[in-house]
């Protein structure tokens, strides 16, 4: 399953990137994250791991990330070493007037799940869907009301 | 009981057969084949009785190693959808229970044979740590020598008792015990507030004994799931079944699809309750009651904090089933 949601915000891609690859934000911006913490020694960068969870339904659904991808001020993305398979990226672009656009995908799944697998994650998707835009919603608020566009 | 009827009936088909029979050879022989198939169907029945015996002693064996960590996250969207969608669950404060290292969890226990706060709390605990940490459950004789039983043990079911949980301690898993079974879980529904563990103080040597912490998990919601109207203890002795099944109860309840439902060995479809599950902090016995704790004591305060957190999360429902 595949979830992406887009946003623009009045704020410079460097800003954005910055507040984005900041592993301390994600429990702030990203609605349903429970937990976020650094593992090992890259806080940022590829390579960077990560213990994330995230609540969906009746449980705190997560597991080991690690970058994978990592072209700054353009695209992050994570793939999964332990617990749900998951891939997620950032994908950031100009828009005119300086502004940029937020573009997130999530790809998620258990293999070998079978049926009770596909029903999980279209189940899932409902509340992952909101979460995410709610989530891109609080990315565009905190960095306007900010002021990072001056 | 088996082996008698064929002896009764080896028996009568002897009799007809002398009584039947003009032939006075013929009349002779008879008793010696009857006898015959009756040793024969004795050794049967014996080696048939060998073969269960031996199918039970292994289901009870606790082997750690039948744990599978891929079967249990294959089969991990079955539990969400059934947790998320049915039974609604909820974990409060998951992250109490230590990162790593051997811990004992004693929760109180509801709903049946069919436990819905287990199937809440397990999801919770695999999908919170990752299926790759050594979780084991403990739980009865016959939930583990049932059809189910087989499944069980690879999601890390161990039959209840101090030597499997020992082991499982001992090789650093997360143990969760309900110390109360099948006394607490088939309780009656009027008393479906009260952490009732009969007295069974066992979890309390086995954590002293391990040195490991303990966490209370109390839970709400599952004795919800069906009307239970009495634990038919007095039953359960006059028909023998504490002394050859360990089972203290032969519970009553009203469920579906049964409407009256006598022992519940068939499980039941439960009621779409609430699960509501919260882990409290973990107790180091030793720094709490010291270097050589009393269990009693322990008991009590275990007990107790329990019990107290279950009328708290009693005070937050409003309706029966709806949560």
């Amino acid at each position: 399953m595949r979830i992406e949601e887009s946003i623009d915000v009045e704020a410079p891609r460097s800003v954005v990137w910055d507040y984005l690859t900041d592993p301390a934000n994600y429990l702030v911006f990203m609605d349903g994250a429970t937990r976020w913490d650094v593992v090992g020694d890259v806080e940022r960068g590829l390579g960077a791991r990560y213990r994330v969870l995230l609540r969906v339904g009746s449980a705190e659904v997560g597991g080991l990330i690690e970058v994978v991808e990592w072209h700054p001020e353009a695209d992050m993305a994570w793939s999964s070493v332990t617990g749900v398979d998951q891939r997620g990226r950032w994908h950031l672009r100009d828009r005119p007037g300086g502004d940029t656009r937020v573009n997130f995908r999530f790809a998620y799944g258990v293999a070998g799940a079978g049926i009770a697998g596909v029903l999980a994650e279209h189940v899932a998707a409902r509340w992952l869907r909101g979460d995410f835009k709610r989530s891109l919603r609080a990315i565009k608020e905190i960095l306007e009301s900010s002021g990072a566009r001056a | 009981m088996a082996a008698s009827r064929t002896d009764t009936a080896a028996q009568a088909h002897a009799e007809n057969g002398s009584a039947n029979s003009g032939h006075p050879g013929r009349a002779s022989r008879v008793p010696g084949i009857a006898a015959g198939a009756a040793r024969r169907g004795r050794s049967l029945l014996g080696a048939v009785a060998g073969v269960v015996a031996g199918r039970v002693q292994d289901a009870l064996k606790a082997d750690l190693d039948d744990r599978d960590p891929d079967y249990i996250r294959e089969n991990l969207p079955w539990v969400w959808l059934m947790s998320s969608l049915w039974f609604r669950g909820e974990v409060r404060d998951i992250g109490r229970i230590p990162e790593e290292g051997a811990v004992l969890l004693v929760g109180n226990h509801s709903g049946g044979n069919v436990t819905p706060d287990t199937t809440v709390f397990t999801l919770a605990f695999y999908t919170y740590f990752g299926v790759e940490r050594r979780f084991h459950q403990l739980a009865h004789n016959l939930v583990l020598t049932s059809p189910i039983g087989p499944l069980l043990r690879r999601y890390g079911t161990v039959a209840a008792s101090h030597e499997n949980a020992r082991k499982a301690l001992e090789a650093g898993a997360a143990v969760l015990v309900y110390p109360g079974g099948d006394w607490e879980v088939h309780r009656p529904s009027w008393q479906t507030n009260r952490v009732d563990f009969a007295g069974r103080r066992g979890f309390v040597r086995l954590a002293l004994e391990a040195g490991v912490p303990i966490v209370p998990i109390v839970a709400i919601g599952g004795q919800e799931t069906a009307l239970f109207l009495s634990h038919g203890e007095r039953l359960s002795r006059g028909l023998g079944l504490d002394r050859l099944f360990r089972l203290k109860v032969l519970p009553i309840s009203v469920t579906m699809p049964w409407l009256i439902n006598v022992g519940d060995f068939l499980g039941h479809v439960p009621l779409p309750s609430k699960i509501t599950i919260q882990v409290l902090k973990p107790i180091d016995l030793v720094e709490r009651f010291g270097r050589d704790p009393d269990v009693d004591a322990v008991y009590d305060h275990v007990t107790a904090v329990m019990q107290e957190t279950l009328y708290e999360l009693a005070a937050e429902r409003r309706l029966p089933v709806v949560g």
